[in-house]
């Protein structure tokens, strides 16, 4: 209550600032430590913040426990079959898998013309043309991945699968292409491998790597099997896992059903092709946690050296202020009173620099913000520090500065006054 | 300082009343800075008593000697002991600043003070500003500000030349003039022959204690 009492004091201050701009030099190389440390703390952990941040937003129009699976060639010998058969997926898979791995919430098979072999379709409209790829999908597609899509329009629905209705949804890129820039796409018609098409959305195109692009154009799945006579025949399904699940071994289950179904050896790895994006996005949000505890011990170590190097500069102060101690003491300071002082000097010092830190650390990662904001590809964004981390490192070096302060406090209380003022 | 215990002092016995200038003479190492030293409540005497305005002066803990320190005593160094990043008149204040005094009140015991030794325009400079005879009268002023009971003085004019010398006695000889009880510590003959009574030290006792008639320090002047 005593020591509350002193911080609250002016005329502390007024004291603590004479001591600590005695020295500006000591001062300010001090302050530099300790502002080194939280500055370093707050750029990482901004930085890897960041990261975290940035891929996040490159996975944000996906499910992140989905995976896609698709059929390849067997490699074993197996209940008759020779190796090397062209292992096609079937509508049909979908409902046995929904029966047999109930983890799996979303199911969505896709067809696509233009992307694995074969060239894209011709669309055309009026007089202007272009080839873009053309998926074949259902509705539940979007369940797993997101297509935001423009103001007045809307992605497949059941009945466009259930009447194979000729509609799609076009890209910007392709509204841009065909259409004119005032001109609302919707509702108009569109040929594709000459078939006429009605536009009833366009999609916004986020990037997240893969291979689809902002001029895809997406029709309902039942439509493409008849143009394209695809039959049962599916290229790939995208799954979605609930959320609990775990993704690894929902593929893993997946491609097991699907081998007893297309009566693949169970030791055949290559018949069936995965990607596993929720194996993918686990390991990378463990990368970046990994980074962000990185960050905070680093930090932290730099902030505990900043402020033991207040400690030993004060420590040195000490020995340099031992006689003004000593005067102060002949003069009625009593030691409780040399101790505060030194204390709250560290404590101060600490606070100042630590706060300093913190702003520069603010400057440099807004700085860093505003040179990639336009960078979609660069996976950083939004790099920030949360309040509690700040707030934490704050309280770390008001500790560690009392702590480090006790030190040369205790040293300086030590000393008696005789002796200090002997001392020449 | 270190471990072995060396006995300075081997017996001395006096009284001092209130209003009295001593000066304590006596060669290097006849025991009169530890006598001062303790009389300051910087040091102890591991035997006997020491009475100080009817107040017995024993059992000091660090906080209770600093507080004593500050209510009853004032110290003049020979170095004069300022502290350099502070100004005149902030040095000055810095014992009623332990005292709790408030700032305003403070300064203005302060610069009272600066101005009964004449240095009330010098208040606002740093002691690196003033010359030697100028920063013991500031030193001075500093352990008058607390009015003490008494004032210790070791070897005030020991860094002063002879005419700064007298200026400072003068000086002090006006305080204990208006009642002050002061004790000064030199090896001076003519410094502590304007004090009123001389006490001399040799191998920690004393060997003579006489009242003397006082040179007036400002009939050098």
């Amino acid at each position: 209550m005593n020591s509350l009492r002193v911080i609250f004091d002016k005329d502390t201050w007024q004291e603590i600032f004479g001591s600590i701009s005695k020295n500006k030099t000591r001062t300010i190389i001090t302050v530099i430590g300790v502002l080194w440390g939280i500055f370093i703390y707050i750029a990482l952990s901004g930085a890897a913040k960041g990261l975290d941040n940035g891929f996040e937003r490159q996975f944000e129009n996906i499910a992140m426990n989905s995976m896609f699976i698709w059929g390849m060639q067997t490699s074993v010998p197996y209940d008759g079959f020779k190796t090397g058969r062209n292992i096609k997926l079937k509508l049909s898979d979908i409902d046995i898998i929904r029966q047999r791995v109930p983890e799996v919430e979303f199911i969505a098979p896709r067809n696509v013309r233009g992307v694995f072999g074969g060239a894209a379709p011709l669309v055309v409209r009026n007089n202007k043309s272009s080839n873009y790829n053309v998926y074949g999908d259902y509705p539940e597609y979007t369940r797993i991945a997101t297509k935001k899509i423009f103001d007045g329009g809307r992605f497949i629905n059941e009945e466009d699968i259930k009447y194979s209705r000729k509609v799609c949804v076009i890209g910007e890129k392709t509204k841009m292409e065909l259409f004119e820039k005032d001109e609302n796409p919707i509702g108009q018609y569109i040929r594709i491998d000459n078939i006429y098409f009605q536009v009833i959305g366009v999609h916004k195109f986020i990037p997240g790597g893969g291979f689809e692009t902002d001029g895809d154009i997406y029709i309902p799945f039942e439509t493409f099997k008849k143009i394209y006579n695809t039959g049962d025949r599916v290229q790939w399904f995208t799954i979605a896992a609930y959320d609990n699940a775990d993704v690894v071994a929902v593929e893993k289950e997946v491609k097991t059903t699907l081998k007893k179904i297309h009566r693949v050896s169970p030791d055949d790895e290559r018949a069936f092709g995965g990607f596993n994006l929720g194996e993918i996005f686990n390991k990378i949000i463990g990368f970046s946690k990994g980074m962000t505890l990185l960050s905070l011990i680093v930090g932290i170590a730099t902030i505990i050296a900043g402020v033991i190097g207040i400690g030993n500069i004060l420590l040195i102060s000490v020995k340099e202020r031992t006689k003004e101690l000593g005067v102060r003491r002949a003069l009625g300071a009593t030691p409780s009173e040399v101790r505060n002082q030194i204390i709250i000097e560290s404590v101060f010092l600490t606070l100042i620099a630590g706060i300093l830190g913190i702003i520069l650390g603010a400057l440099v990662l807004s700085g860093i913000n505003l040179a990639t904001a336009d960078l979609t590809d660069f996976p950083y964004t939004n790099p920030t520090v949360p309040i509690p981390f700040i707030l934490g490192a704050l309280f770390i070096m008001i500790f560690l500065g009392t702590l480090i302060g006790l030190i040369p406090a205790q040293r300086a209380v030590s000393i008696k006054p005789i002796d200090a003022l002997r001392e020449e | 300082m270190g471990s072995s215990s060396l006995h300075v002092l081997k017996g001395i016995n006096f009284n001092i009343q209130e209003g009295e200038l001593v000066a304590i003479m006596g060669s290097s190492g006849s025991g009169k800075s530890t006598l001062l030293n303790i009389l300051g409540m910087l040091d102890v005497a591991d035997e006997g008593e020491y009475i100080l305005d009817d107040i017995p002066i024993k059992n000091l803990n660090e906080t209770k000697a600093a507080n004593y320190r500050n209510k009853f005593l004032g110290f003049v160094f020979q170095s004069f002991n300022l502290i350099n990043y502070k100004s005149a008149l902030e040095n000055v204040s810095l014992p009623l600043y332990y005292q709790k005094i408030p700032r305003k009140e403070r300064q203005a015991i302060a610069l009272h003070y600066l101005e009964s030794v004449g240095l009330k325009d010098w208040a606002t400079h740093l002691p690196s500003e003033l010359s030697g005879g100028q920063k013991q009268r500031v030193a001075i002023a500093r352990a008058m500000a607390s009015r003490p009971k008494v004032l210790l003085a070791d070897e005030p004019t020991g860094a002063l030349d002879t005419k700064t010398s007298y200026e400072v006695m003068d000086l002090i000889q006006k305080i204990n003039q208006e009642g002050k009880t002061i004790l000064v510590v030199t090896h001076e003959l003519d410094i502590a022959k304007m004090c009123k009574r001389i006490v001399q030290l040799k191998d920690g006792v004393i060997i003579k204690d006489e009242n003397i008639n006082q040179v007036l320090a400002s009939e050098h002047v």
